[in-house]
């Protein structure tokens, strides 16, 4: 078997379907055809994508509960926003490094706290993640010139709905890239290993401290640049966007997509951003009905029988996809 | 020089000697039993030697290489590799992925290469692969390569253990208790397969077992332990004859 065709080929579905998607929505939004509530819903499903896509790293490659992920976007998107508001730059490439800062500040972060929280696990890392989440939230109010408890303002945002929907998307593209790469490699199996059975992990040699760190370290680079892109996105930014209802809420995408699925959380993202949106027109009702949606949809995902639905899909799909071959 | 070697080697939990003045020696290409009653100490000796617990007294050699107190990782690179009593099988991968898992540090190539797919990931994959088939195949379990590990049946699992071992390239490989739970044809033939690792792969095998046909069978040496302390050692027959061996498994008359 060559490794290097099947990825290939693989590679080249997932472009299409991503240049497919990329059009239809553009189309869409240039048109005017989505109201405009929706249009900006675009971008929000993007940044959430990656909170999620990153969370899931932690969550379900890793099998370690961390509530803290607000802390990491929180970093991110304050660290490169401050960047952008204060230098002057053409708006891309201000872009671009915002991103890049953005992202690797809140790696930093990311790996000091995990060097030192590394020996929690379960409920004692949920908790210590959970505070960490807050502490962060709570310091960003006093860094002088990051706007304290009114916020940063004044952060450069692209024109168009348009443009800031490409941008989002091409930075969800890569990561989505990144995630896939890295988990289906030595280190993704490194990860999962530990997941799995720690002690056989250690028996056959792998640095469980330096590979957790690893993991925590990449996932905040990722939803430090979700941060980025939501603040070039809302142009403000408050420590009240980063409360730890934020984390519960990507938790549960991450959960509800199947942990350790990036497609998974990729539509559970896109579902659990979009359905309060529209159910905009139920008005007082809306949390009441988002909140049966949610528990209906937990349940069924774990319900046996929808289980074996989904595998018949899938499995259909994949006999189709070899008919399409010959 | 000997492949192994523990010198007094000792390790006390609070008041309790659970292993006491252990001296082990054990040749290379030797297959070489570790035996004793229930809670005589034996997997603690595995714990010890694999570096779960760093013990209290005496010391161990790898190869002429002082081995003692260091951490599980680095006595992993140095050569000794474990399968456990009650299987730990990495259960939601694959087989061929557990066999691959144990390959972490023979075939290596870094986080970049594998999120940006440079060629380094390829040749390395290819490596991985060629070399978990070959093992798979030793253990007739290349057919089952894409099944996930939890779903085999308990021989196999047995199986996969040894050879997610093995894929770690050891000098010596400690097998705790293999047979457990297996009936006697599968005990046969674990018999053949152990046989067969040691002439293939020129291993030294140190194994804790129950099963007397087996270490019978297959072990030239045996060292007896029971409470902690070793009761004989010598040859098989000659060290499970002993009057005080029979006197602990089967008490006095």
């Amino acid at each position: 078997m060559n490794y290097k065709n099947t990825y290939v080929r693989k590679i080249i579905g997932g472009v299409l379907c991503f240049v497919a998607i990329w059009a239809v929505v553009s189309l869409l939004i240039v048109t005017g055809i989505l109201p405009r509530s929706v249009q900006s819903l675009t971008v929000k499903i993007c940044y959430y994508i990656i909170l999620a896509l990153s969370l899931d790293l932690i969550v379900g490659y890793l099998g370690d509960l961390s509530l803290g992920h607000a802390a990491f976007y929180a970093v991110g998107a304050y660290s490169g926003c401050a960047f952008a508001v204060y230098t002057n730059l053409p708006l891309l490439p201000k872009f671009i490094l915002a991103l890049i800062i953005g992202g690797l500040c809140a790696a930093l972060v990311g790996y000091l706290i995990s060097s030192a929280i590394i020996k929690l696990r379960g409920d004692y890392l949920a908790i210590v993640t959970l505070a960490f989440g807050e502490f962060i939230r709570s310091f960003v109010k006093i860094i002088p010139g990051l706007g304290g408890t009114k916020g940063l303002i004044g952060i450069p945002s692209f024109e168009s709905r348009f443009g800031s929907f490409t941008a989002a998307y091409i930075v969800v593209g890569l990561v989505v890239l990144c995630i896939f790469n890295f988990t289906h490699s030595r280190h993704g199996r490194m990860i999962t290993a530990i997941r799995d059975n720690a002690i056989a992990a250690e028996s056959v040699g792998i640095n469980i401290k330096q590979t957790k760190i690893l993991v925590f370290a990449l996932s905040s680079f990722m939803a430090g640049m979700a941060g980025v892109l939501f603040g070039f996105y809302k142009t403000t930014l408050s420590p009240s966007d980063f409360t730890y209802n934020l984390s519960i809420e990507v938790l549960v995408m991450v959960v509800l997509g199947g942990m350790g699925s990036i497609r998974g959380s990729i539509i559970a993202s896109v579902i659990i951003v979009a359905l309060p949106e529209f159910l905009r027109g139920a008005d007082n009702y809306r949390m009441l009905i988002y909140a049966i949606a949610l528990i209906a949809m937990m349940m069924l995902n774990a319900s046996p029988r929808f289980i074996a639905l989904k595998r018949k899909v899938s499995e259909s799909f994949s006999q189709l996809r070899a008919r399409l071959k010959r | 020089m000997s492949m192994l070697k523990a010198e007094n080697l000792g390790i006390t939990f609070g008041g309790l000697h659970a292993v006491e003045g252990l001296n082990l020696e054990i040749e290379k290409n030797e297959l070489y039993g570790l035996i004793g009653p229930n809670g005589a100490g034996k997997t603690t000796v595995f714990n010890m030697l694999t570096g779960v617990y760093k013990p209290t007294t005496g010391k161990f050699y790898l190869d002429g290489e002082d081995l003692t107190g260091r951490s599980s990782i680095e006595i992993n690179r140095k050569g000794i590799a474990r399968t456990f009593q009650n299987i730990r099988l990495f259960g939601e991968m694959t087989v061929a992925d557990n066999v691959k898992v144990g390959l972490t540090n023979q075939v290596r190539y870094s986080m970049l290469d594998s999120m940006l797919r440079l060629p380094k990931y390829f040749d390395g994959e290819k490596a991985a692969a060629q070399r978990s088939d070959e093992l798979l195949a030793v253990f007739d379990l290349y057919d089952d390569r894409d099944t996930l590990a939890s779903n085999l049946p308990y021989g196999k699992q047995r199986k996969l253990e040894i050879a997610r071992a093995l894929a770690t390239s050891p000098k010596l490989l400690l097998l705790d208790e293999p047979a457990a739970g297996m009936n006697p044809n599968e005990t046969a033939e674990l018999m053949k397969t152990i046989r067969f690792v040691r002439e293939k792969f020129d291993m030294t095998i140190l194994l804790i077992e129950h099963d007397m046909k087996l270490v019978m069978g297959i072990c030239e040496r045996v060292t007896v332990l029971n409470f902690g302390t070793e009761l004989a050692s010598g040859e098989t027959s000659a060290a499970l004859n002993d009057p005080q061996v029979i006197k602990a498994y089967l008490g006095e008359d």
